[in-house]
């Protein structure tokens, strides 16, 4: 007979994974809240915004609700390339990208209203998709190494960007950099009055739903799992590995893409990016965070985009600058990738789990 | 047309190619050295960024530049330290170590320079200093050449010396040794006794200390301040470099020479009537490119390899 308070090792360790990444979100904010308690001369306060500005007013959640848009796009990008093991950084080129294709959508061609935004929405997909499947050609094709070759790529891409903006899309009458300015027929309508919550956070939802059905439910995901756990393995069980791997950065490329073109249309009047926006690099925390499960992906990006509202709040009430963020990422970064994190402390969990299993047996 | 040509042979030109080689060259030193040890670095942006911001820093602490580039150093032992113990003893994959050090790097240096200076843009409140120029004796009074190779750093020296360390720690020593067998089959060193993560742990500080110098260069030597993602993404091109370099420290000095003259080129051609953001783009494509030409040719020789046997 089974014992109540025994367990297998199995679940033992799916317990032991919600510890880690608790454990490696209270160290993280710990050292925050030590540096910051360092750099400013009313720590207290500090913190006060930090921690609780976001949910204070409306209008600060909505920047949370805001910012969770981009991050959820950023973490199922770099979710479903991970998957796959492939680390193709593009997904930041790609997220630019996007919003550049939107955008020339967006003042170059005239339709109406929802079919003007679903086609510079597309057109950013494929931009982002251009992108992001050129290191994995790179890989298949001349076993280039695609974090190389797409770290370049962000700065091409980059690059090309300012051009079209300076050359093709530019209005001299903003007043700034900026295009002209985008028709109502494209924008994406606001959602929540009074904040910038628009109707992108939708499709956000939609493609996680999307990406966890397509990554668990179809036979694609399964190849890309599989090659990306294993792929000597997905070789001899007749995977095509090379299409596979493709495959994984065309979603990543296309879920960036479609990121970027949402963010430009939903937040935005006007494009006017001129450096890399930077949501591919956080979409890296989000999916480690989610352990790349698209399931997972809308917790850690809330969980993101409230540190760095809080951290704006706090840096305009206080004198503390919001990049500390960037530190917490890090440490968060190293300590749920270190697979022995917290391991002998597992070990000890497992090991006094099955020694209590064998007294059992032995008593009965 | 003929103002390209004469941009690029004037001694002019040629002195800010071997300025602009210099942090790329340290850095593609660096991958080298973790990568001929089977680790892939891709934390040297970071380390750079990091290296640069406390080498001014320190210099204005001390009032001493040499005690700035210490303090670089320093920097630069710490975060090797933090990467080897992160991907040796905790076991994150490397990559993802390298970009958790690029992400606190980009951040936590504003948040430094921020609470020091007051100022997230640069370091200019800070009365930091520069390494010295120096001006060889009788190479300085050659014509032309002696205004293309003298006058430089003495970290853009230091540099080109270290092409030469690099080689020597490699090829000629016991420890160079290993980290070659290191490289080539960590379970057959293992089984001669060879300690892998421990030669592991002194490629990542060697390669945080070349990151380092090369991050001092960018703040102490080729510009007097720090100024926020001051190192542009020489950390990643130097990535390349190194992939280019053939794993040899002389052709990785090639390789870097190639992309310091590209970087001098997009600098050169702002002049001219081209679209400015292609020319900045020339390093950045130029490199994609090299990246193929390399991966070709490896793949033609492991395919030649693969018949004689």
């Amino acid at each position: 007979m089974q014992n109540k308070r025994s367990y297998s090792s199995k679940t033992i360790e799916s317990r032991f994974e919600v510890l880690r990444v608790a454990t490696a979100i209270g160290i993280s904010l710990l050292v925050a809240l030590l540096l910051i308690t360092f750099a400013s001369k009313q720590p207290l306060n500090a913190l006060k915004w930090f921690l609780a500005g976001p949910i204070l007013t409306m209008r600060n959640f909505g920047n949370v609700l805001e910012l969770f848009i981009p991050l959820t796009f950023g973490g199922l990008s770099i979710a479903v390339m991970f998957q796959c093991n492939q680390f193709n950084m593009a997904a930041e080129g790609s997220f630019f990208l996007g919003g550049l294709g939107a955008g020339i959508i967006a003042v170059g061609i005239k339709m109406p209203a929802g079919i003007h935004a679903a086609a510079a929405i597309a057109v950013g997909a494929l931009f982002g998709v251009v992108l992001c499947v050129i290191p994995a050609l790179m890989k298949v094709k001349w076993k280039a190494n695609e974090v190389v070759s797409s770290l370049m790529l962000n700065y091409v891409a980059l690059f090309f960007g300012n051009y079209v903006l300076q050359y093709m899309l530019f209005d001299p009458d903003a007043g700034y950099n900026a295009s002209h300015i985008f028709p109502r027929s494209v924008r994406l309508p606001v959602i929540i009055p009074r904040t910038g919550v628009h109707a992108g956070i939708f499709l956000a939802i939609i493609m996680v739903v999307v990406t966890y059905l397509f990554l668990y439910r179809t036979k694609w995901g399964y190849a890309i799992r599989i090659t990306g756990q294993n792929q000597n393995f997905a070789k001899y069980s007749g995977i095509g590995v090379g299409s596979t791997i493709i495959l994984s950065q065309v979603a990543g490329g296309a879920l960036a893409g479609i990121g970027g073109a949402t963010q430009v249309l939903g937040m935005y009047t006007r494009f006017s990016w001129t450096t890399l926006p930077g949501y591919g690099w956080d979409g890296i925390l989000i999916s480690i965070l989610a352990n790349n499960n698209p399931k997972f992906i809308p917790l850690a990006a809330f969980f993101l985009a409230y540190l760095r509202v809080g951290a704006d709040i706090m840096s305009r009430r206080s004198d503390v600058a919001p990049e500390v963020v960037s530190i917490i990422q890090a440490i968060i970064v190293v300590l749920i990738a270190g697979k022995m994190f917290l391991d002998t402390y597992k070990h000890k969990m497992i090991v006094k789990n099955s020694q209590e299993q064998v007294k059992e047996g032995s008593l009965t | 047309m003929n103002s390209v040509v004469a941009t690029i042979f004037s001694a002019n030109f040629l002195f800010s190619v071997i300025r602009l080689t210099t942090p790329i060259l340290l850095a593609a030193l660096a991958a080298l050295i973790t990568d001929r040890a089977g680790v892939m670095n891709i934390g040297l942006e970071g380390i750079m960024l990091c290296s640069a911001l406390t080498g001014v820093v320190g210099s204005a602490a001390t009032h001493n530049a040499f005690l700035g580039l210490m303090f670089a150093i320093l920097t630069g032992v710490v975060l090797g330290l933090i990467m080897a113990y992160s991907a040796l003893n905790l076991k994150a994959d490397i990559i993802l170590v390298g970009i958790a050090v690029n992400l606190m790097a980009s951040g936590g240096t504003i948040f430094v320079l921020y609470s020091i200076c007051g100022d997230k843009g640069n370091s200019t409140s800070l009365k930091s200093l520069t390494m010295p120029s120096v001006s060889l004796p009788l190479i300085k009074d050659i014509p032309v050449l002696g205004s293309i190779l003298s006058g430089h750093n003495l970290l853009t020296y230091l540099a080109f010396l270290c092409v030469f360390l690099i080689w020597l720690l490699l090829y000629k020593t016991p420890l160079g040794l290993r980290i070659r067998v290191v490289g080539e089959n960590p379970n057959a060193a293992e089984s001669v006794g060879i300690n892998v993560r421990k030669v592991q742990y002194i490629v990542l500080v060697i390669s945080g200390i070349l990151a380092a110098v090369g991050g001092a260069y960018m703040s102490m030597g080729y510009m007097d301040k720090f100024s926020r993602d001051m190192v542009a993404g020489r950390g990643f091109i130097a990535l390349a470099a190194e992939a280019l370099g053939t794993g040899t420290p002389a052709g990785i000095m090639g390789s870097s020479l190639i992309f310091g003259a590209a970087d001098a080129l997009a600098t050169n051609l702002q002049v001219l009537d081209i679209p400015v953001q292609f020319v900045q783009m020339i390093p950045y494509a130029l490199t994609i490119v090299g990246l193929i030409i390399y991966s070709v040719s490896r793949i033609r020789k492991e395919k030649k390899i693969g018949i004689s046997k």
